[in-house]
């Protein structure tokens, strides 16, 4: 199942710096199809993406969720800087949620990259998802809205409209389309002094087909990209008036508290709801085949009355597990190693055979809950044949289908509302649909609006975790001390495919799967299997170092001979963090490296013991590869991001089964980094000038190692399992520095 | 009936004294600013001013804030301008979360912005040990750096 890259990079440099794009990302039958369906009187949609008004105001719809990612902002700057258009007089606007949007340009990105994406297929099998069904997403993951619905649509939609702009204004003044240019909104003849803004040219515009091969800038030409501009949706996010999906409201709304089966899988047997039903507010139980639903004319009413009803759910094979049963599990399939090739370089076998020493290290992580601040929550009013539905999603489309065939309705008489999202990180990816069923089983019993909304205990109760991992790992020595092989077998599935790969230059590698399935749904989490793949490969990289008697950063760069950039990344996160100085007394520097997503990530974790021989993160120096960035503050502003909920994970993050269900409950016994814990971040971004890479992943993965390498220096102790909060320092012994 | 002023406006409610005061905001007056994090007063997006003191309203019940002045998100600005016709129509909290950029996912930011400036009215040029033990509130997002130069910058020395 393979698109062929041609469709859609088919690129030729042109002489004076520009770049021929030979896919036509605008889609002529639907640009057409939009100002037959959706254009207002007297407004033109000149491509799928763009809207000028004759106010000379351009609209720019984002088929893509704001999320905090800052995609209402980097998107509209790349279609605008390529239209010439002033930033002043563009409006934002979140695409509807209709197939004339679908952000195609994200599968066919991922198709290029690795075949379709992991993180949409979910646990489903891929054969039964078509291309042609993901193409109809408007799916916001994969860290792909910038690289891939950015390079491949926005900038060539802005790019399109202004070449369509410039041959109508040159039309009508009869000059050459050469002698015309643009600035500003507004075409010019320079030679004659008239101009014409591009409202007064958009009707005969959108009269022309799409150009199929619109030239891009060259980045010297950028006026727009490469600017710090301010995010569009902050000011709205800073006095109340930002609208989440949680807060779709209504005076005759309906609140729906859920109770979920405990143990995953499992179906509702009875319910006794003793006089849950006379108090005051309640209107009815609603039960559903794996649940029991409370519905009053208050959220707290309803959640109030749930807490008084008695439930019971069937029994099942998984009602005595706990994790530790999990990773007995995980450590059986490792010692059978019946494990499916990921990777096979060189004689491994041989070289362990011939080994004058070889090194074995076991490595695991817990589940992990996404833990979003908005929970999960959908509103659904299903009334007059229609389903209507309000949720914080990163798929409109795909929920829309998923409301209205649960529904009953046609897709066509089904209506998304967009809000933003409070948080995503992959829990409201296609496939995590429990809210959304839930939701939309709940209303089909009411004529009026009906919110579910989960509680955090609930949120953090009913997740798609990210998957508990056991790695192990061998590496072979020869008798002068160099790593001649590197042996790797981890607990699947693969969600993310190359991500437990190492750029290092060593000649024998033998890395597999094994079976890794248990009871516990699970999905994409911020960087997939990244976070948890880069803390294993990182850290046991470093032990390889340590054990061949070389610098962690020093043994890194010898061995990246055949990746200049992860070697710069690493040498200007380690410059820049004074690597190899003078530290404070009782500080340690860990080092890693990792490219996700397109970019190329290198931090530097400062790290030290308090008085109790906790671990305190100080400061993280990162260092990314991007390519270029589009707007460098909202770079910086994702680098942070993915740091702290990466180290909110490496230090505390611990989802448990005990009895088949989640052992956690909420915040207090799922902490979370706050201020008190957050280290200062000094980011650098590295312009190579290659493909755009995503941002809102790629700063996650290398966390969790570079603290732990820093904590085995300070300490002598090599973290081999997260949290790291369940580690005891107090009897340390620093590790000499080579 | 429970009677408090909010924004400036009296309201009069027949609701049960035990009801929380964040789903009286949200649900019973529709005021959706005010946000529901984690229901147990850890995660701080509740938080609102009763009489100009951040409280986390999911553990607040209505009753224990009768006949008191309670501002939101939605009123911060206002209350902050009191009768000053020229005051702008942001708090100065409010403008630094711009200026620096600080909100991504903006979910947890309203509380984020009641907590600061309850805590900037009471010490106004706080250490940073201050702001670590004063302002608790979770971010997913990880803006913490952000708040922080945000904070700073609005310290008075």
């Amino acid at each position: 199942m393979t698109i062929s890259r041609r469709r859609f990079l088919l690129s030729t440099a042109l002489v004076g710096g520009g770049v021929l794009i030979g896919y036509s990302a605008t889609r002529p039958s639907k640009h057409r199809r939009a100002n037959a369906e959706l254009a207002k009187e007297g407004e033109h949609y000149v491509t799928t993406f763009l809207k000028i008004e004759p106010n000379n105001e351009i609209t720019v719809y984002v088929p893509h969720s704001e999320m905090g990612q800052g995609v209402h902002t980097s998107l509209p700057m790349m279609a605008a800087d390529e239209l010439d258009a002033d930033w002043e007089l563009v409006n934002i606007e979140q695409a509807p949620a209709i197939d004339l949007f679908a952000n195609g340009e994200l599968i066919k990105g991922f198709a290029g990259e690795f075949g379709v994406p992991g993180f949409l297929t979910g646990l489903i099998n891929v054969s039964a998802v078509s291309i042609a069904e993901l193409m109809n997403l408007q799916t916001t993951g994969g860290s792909s809205s910038v690289r891939f619905t950015g390079e491949m649509a926005m900038r060539t939609a802005g790019a399109a409209a202004r070449q369509m702009l410039v041959e109508c204004a040159a039309a009508q003044w009869s000059v050459a389309i050469d002698e015309c240019s643009t600035q500003l909104s507004h075409v010019q003849h320079n030679a004659s002094g008239r101009s014409l803004s591009y409202g007064e040219l958009a009707a005969a515009a959108a009269l022309l087909e799409p150009p199929k091969n619109p030239v891009l800038k060259d980045r010297s030409q950028f006026n727009i990209m490469g600017k710090a501009i301010s995010r569009v949706d902050i000011p709205a996010k800073v006095d109340g008036s930002a609208h989440y999906g949680i807060d779709a409201h209504s005076e005759d709304m309906l609140y729906a508290a859920i109770r979920l089966a405990p143990v995953f899988g499992t179906r509702l047997v009875s319910v006794d709801a003793g006089d849950v039903l006379s108090r005051r507010g309640v209107k009815r139980i609603v039960e559903l085949e794996d649940s029991v639903a409370v519905v009053a004319d208050s959220y707290w009413r309803a959640k109030e009355a749930l807490k008084l009803l008695k439930s019971e759910f069937e029994s099942s094979d998984a009602d005595t597990t706990s994790s530790a049963d999990l990773f007995a599990g995980f450590d059986r399939s490792l010692a059978d190693d019946d494990s499916d090739e990921d990777v096979e370089m060189g004689d491994t076998e041989s070289a362990f055979d011939s080994a004058a020493d070889v090194i074995e290290a076991n490595y695991k992580v817990p589940y992990l809950a996404h833990a979003a601040m908005e929970p999960m929550n959908c509103t659904v009013h299903i009334h007059d044949g229609i389903a209507e539905v309000w949720t914080s999603t990163q798929d409109a489309l795909g929920i829309k289908g998923r409301v209205a065939s649960i529904a009953g309705v046609s897709e066509d008489d089904a209506i998304f509302h967009h809000s933003y999202l409070g948080g995503g990180f992959g829990r409201r990816l296609p496939f995590n649909w429990n809210v959304i069923d839930h939701a939309t089983l709940i209303a089909k019993e009411f004529d009026v609006p009906v919110k579910t909304v989960l509680s955090r205990e609930d949120d953090m109760q009913q997740d798609y975790y990210r998957p508990a991992v056991a790695s192990n790992f061998k590496a072979a020595f020869d008798a002068a001390g160099t790593v001649q092989a590197w042996h790797n077998r981890f607990t699947g599935p693969i969600q993310t495919p190359g991500a437990a790969h190492i750029p290092y230059t060593i000649a024998n590698q033998s890395i597999g799967v094994v079976d890794g399935d248990t009871h516990v749904p699970i999905a994409a989490w911020r960087s997939v299997d990244h976070s948890q793949q880069t803390f294993f490969t990182e850290s046991f990289v470093d032990e390889v170092a340590h054990r061949s008697g070389k610098n962690p950063f020093q043994f890194r760069i010898e061995l990246l001979a055949e990746h200049p950039r992860h070697r710069k990344v690493l040498e200007v996160a380690a410059e820049a963090a004074g690597y190899g100085q003078n530290l404070p007394q009782g500080h340690a520097l860990g080092i890693a490296v990792q490219e996700s997503f397109g970019s190329i990530v290198a931090e530097v974790a400062e790290v030290s013991l308090d008085a109790d021989s906790k671990p305190v993160i100080h400061k993280v120096t990162c260092a990314i590869d991007c390519g270029w960035a589009v707007n460098p503050d909202i770079v910086e502003a994702q680098i942070e991001s993915g740091i702290i909920y990466g180290l909110t994970a490496a230090l505390y993050g611990e989802i448990t089964i005990e009895n088949g269900r989640v052992a956690q409950n909420n915040f207090p016994d799922y902490e979370m980094v706050r201020m008190a814990t957050s280290p200062e971040i000094d980011v650098h971004i590295v312009e190579s000038g290659e493909a755009l890479g995503g941002l809102g992943e790629p700063s996650t993965p290398p966390i969790a190692a570079a603290v732990a390498n820093g904590l085995y220096i300070l300490t002598g102790q090599r973290v081999r399992e997260l949290p790291i909060k369940n580690h005891d320092f107090s009897r340390s012994t620093p590790v000499a520095q080579v | 009936m429970a009677n408090f002023t909010i924004n400036g406006v009296q309201q009069n409610l027949d609701i049960e004294p035990d009801m929380p005061l964040l789903w009286v905001i949200r649900d019973e007056l529709g005021m959706t600013g005010t946000k529901f994090g984690c229901g147990i007063a850890s995660c701080g997006a509740c938080t609102v001013h009763v009489n100009g003191r951040a409280v986390r309203s999911c553990v607040t019940p209505v009753r224990s804030v009768e006949g008191q002045n309670i501002t939101t998100i939605e009123g911060l600005a206002s209350v902050a301008a009191g009768a000053n016709p020229s005051a702008p129509d942001l708090a100065a909290v409010q403008q630094a979360w711009i200026d620096h950029q600080v909100p991504q996912c903006g979910y947890c930011q309203s509380g984020m912005i009641m907590a600061v400036s309850s805590f900037l009215a009471t010490n106004p040029n706080p250490s940073d040990a201050d702001i670590d033990s004063s302002i608790t509130n979770v971010c997913r997002c990880g803006s913490y750096p952000r708040v922080r130069k945000a904070i700073r910058s609005l310290a008075t020395a």
